[in-house]
């Protein structure tokens, strides 16, 4: 049906808008087989929103996205159900189901599609929960976790069903050091030993740059840059250079439209 | 001038956009029911959140109500003489109209706010979209079995407060103002009507419950995903299920008793 070499998602021509406002106006985007692609953008410029088109729970106005090789929104109720079995998501808070345990979220995934005795489910879980460092936070509720741990159960849940692809939404946003240096390693991990296909949405610049293989940057709904880590980071692009590098300075400016500062001040 | 028609036509449309979401989501909650038979287990979690919790306060506030009742109508009846039909004027009242209207009232604002509250934050906790995302239908796994036990629980929530308010009833006119305790009973047994009476508060106490959940969830669901928009949300569940069932009621009302 598909060769490996085809891109895992394809997104041709994409358009979206809420209301009047362009979110995405003709976006195209390849995914990798197997590789960690990144997308960067500045926080509003609907990152979180491409993920859920990508995942089907939103339907652009225009342009296609294929995953493997399907185009998501011709998909019949059933058949987008079966695809997303092996579509992993990560959300930015990490969307654990509130009144059952870690253990219970986990096995969560299992439960609903694997079909499995409840022996073999535990030994899936426990499995999980260790790939993540958490198998002796099993009994714990959600609210118990912070932020981080959280999201490591998250990731757990994520890869339960041992899906061929991971989006992650901000991983790395809200994360002490420690747990940040985890995260990164085990998405690299993750991605390396399963053959798994990672999509990560971020503006955090250097945790991205360190672990992606490859970088789209969108702004005003469009791709303004692509290509490998190294050579966003010292692109000559003046849009490039100032988003990888953090300036204030550059085609985006810092303040949001405004009359001068000493009308505002002294003004009546 | 034609700004503010123009502004009337925008409020109409988003009227009936709401009414429309409204009706998918009813449709798209009834398509679930199949699934509860597969798994009962869900259906008796909510049977219990949403039925079994409410029952303190339908029973505390169908006593007092049908104390009041006894009162009320005993000065009432015996400026007549009429004292001994106590039992009638107290059932009556309870089972015909009383019972269904303020159980209804009492579960919107204790099992209805609740659940606004509770699929708003699921919403806005990104939990829906997370059982979406592991191919389970939120709708169908949480929404449906809150209807349900919110269709079932009400009738039997609505007996509850009209036997509590008989007893109470009971315990001011016979045990404080002396009527004849056989008189009471007797009296009720012979004049409330099977049909006339009990079916048409049992259908009463149905439609509120259904009303009164799918406004809940609808609210819930609906909700704008941030802390402010699942607050009014809530507030906007008591508002519109107090006004439905009182509406509503009154069309019940008429059609039942007004031939
Ligand atoms: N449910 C929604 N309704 C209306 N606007 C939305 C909604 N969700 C997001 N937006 C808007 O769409 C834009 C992109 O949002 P999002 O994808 O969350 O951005 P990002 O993840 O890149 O920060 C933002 O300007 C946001 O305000
Ligand atoms: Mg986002």
């Amino acid at each position: 049906m598909t060769s490996d070499t085809e891109p895992l998602v394809k997104i041709r021509g994409l358009r979206f808008f809420r209301g009047e406002r362009a979110i995405f106006d003709g976006v195209d985007i390849d995914i990798t087989r197997g590789s960690i692609t990144a997308i960067m953008g500045p926080s509003g410029t609907g990152k979180t929103t491409l993920l859920k088109l990508i995942s089907g729970q939103l339907r652009p106005q225009g342009g296609t996205i294929e995953v493997n090789g399907q185009n998501i929104h011709q998909l019949s109720r059933r058949a987008l159900y079966r695809l997303r079995i092996r579509m992993g998501m990560l959300f930015q808070s990490g969307a654990l189901l509130t009144d059952v345990s870690v253990f219970d979220n986990v096995a969560y995934p299992l439960q609903e599609h694997a079909h499995l005795p409840p022996s073999m489910i535990r030994k899936l879980v426990m499995l999980k929960l260790e790939a993540v460092g958490l198998r002796g936070a099993r009994d714990l509720m959600p609210s118990a976790l912070s932020g981080g741990m959280a999201r490591r159960v998250a990731l757990a849940r994520a890869i339960a069903l041992d899906p061929m692809m991971i989006m992650y939404d901000e991983p790395f946003t809200g994360q002490d050091p420690i747990s940040l240096g985890v995260l990164v390693q085990l998405i690299r991990a993750l991605n390396d030993a399963s053959r798994l296909t990672s999509i990560i949405v971020s503006h955090d610049v250097q945790e991205t740059t360190e672990i992606a293989d490859y970088i789209y940057v969108i702004s005003d709904g469009r791709v303004i840059d692509h290509g490998p880590p190294d050579a966003m980071m010292h692109s000559d692009a003046p849009w490039t250079g100032q988003f990888m590098r953090g300036l204030a300075n550059g085609p985006v400016p810092f303040h949001y439209p405004a009359p001068g500062l000493e009308q505002d001040l002294l003004g009546a | 001038m034609l700004e503010q028609l123009a502004r009337l036509g925008r409020v109409g449309i988003s009227i009936l956009a709401h009414i429309g979401r409204g009706n998918i989501l009813l449709f798209h909650i009834l398509g679930g029911i199949g699934d509860i038979v597969v798994r009962p287990r869900l259906l008796i979690q909510q049977l219990y959140s949403v039925g079994v919790l409410s029952m303190l306060i339908i029973s505390v506030s169908g006593t007092f109500v049908g104390m009041v009742l006894a009162l009320q109508g005993y000065y009432t009846l015996s400026q007549f003489g009429a004292e001994q039909s106590l039992g009638v004027v107290v059932a009556a009242s309870l089972v015909r109209e009383l019972g269904p209207v303020v159980a209804a009232l009492l579960f919107a604002g204790r099992a209805g706010s609740a659940l606004t509250a509770e699929i708003g934050l699921m919403k806005a906790t990104e939990q829906l979209s997370g059982l979406e995302m592991m191919a389970v239908d939120p709708i169908r796994r949480i929404l449906t079995p809150r209807f349900l036990a919110g269709v079932i629980s009400m009738p039997l929530l609505a007996a509850l407060f009209s036997a509590l308010g008989i007893m109470g009833g009971y315990f001011v006119g016979v045990g404080l103002l002396g009527v004849d305790d056989g008189a009471f009973w007797s009296q009720m047994q012979s004049k409330i009507d099977l049909h006339e009476d009990i079916y048409n508060g049992v259908i009463k106490s149905f439609v509120f419950g259904w009303i009164c959940s799918w406004i809940a969830l609808f609210q819930g669901y609906d909700a704008v995903p941030t802390s402010e928009g699942v607050s009014r949300a809530t507030t906007r569940t008591v508002v519109h299920s107090s006004l439905a069932v009182l509406g509503i009621d009154f069309i019940l009302t008429a059609l039942m008793f007004g031939g």
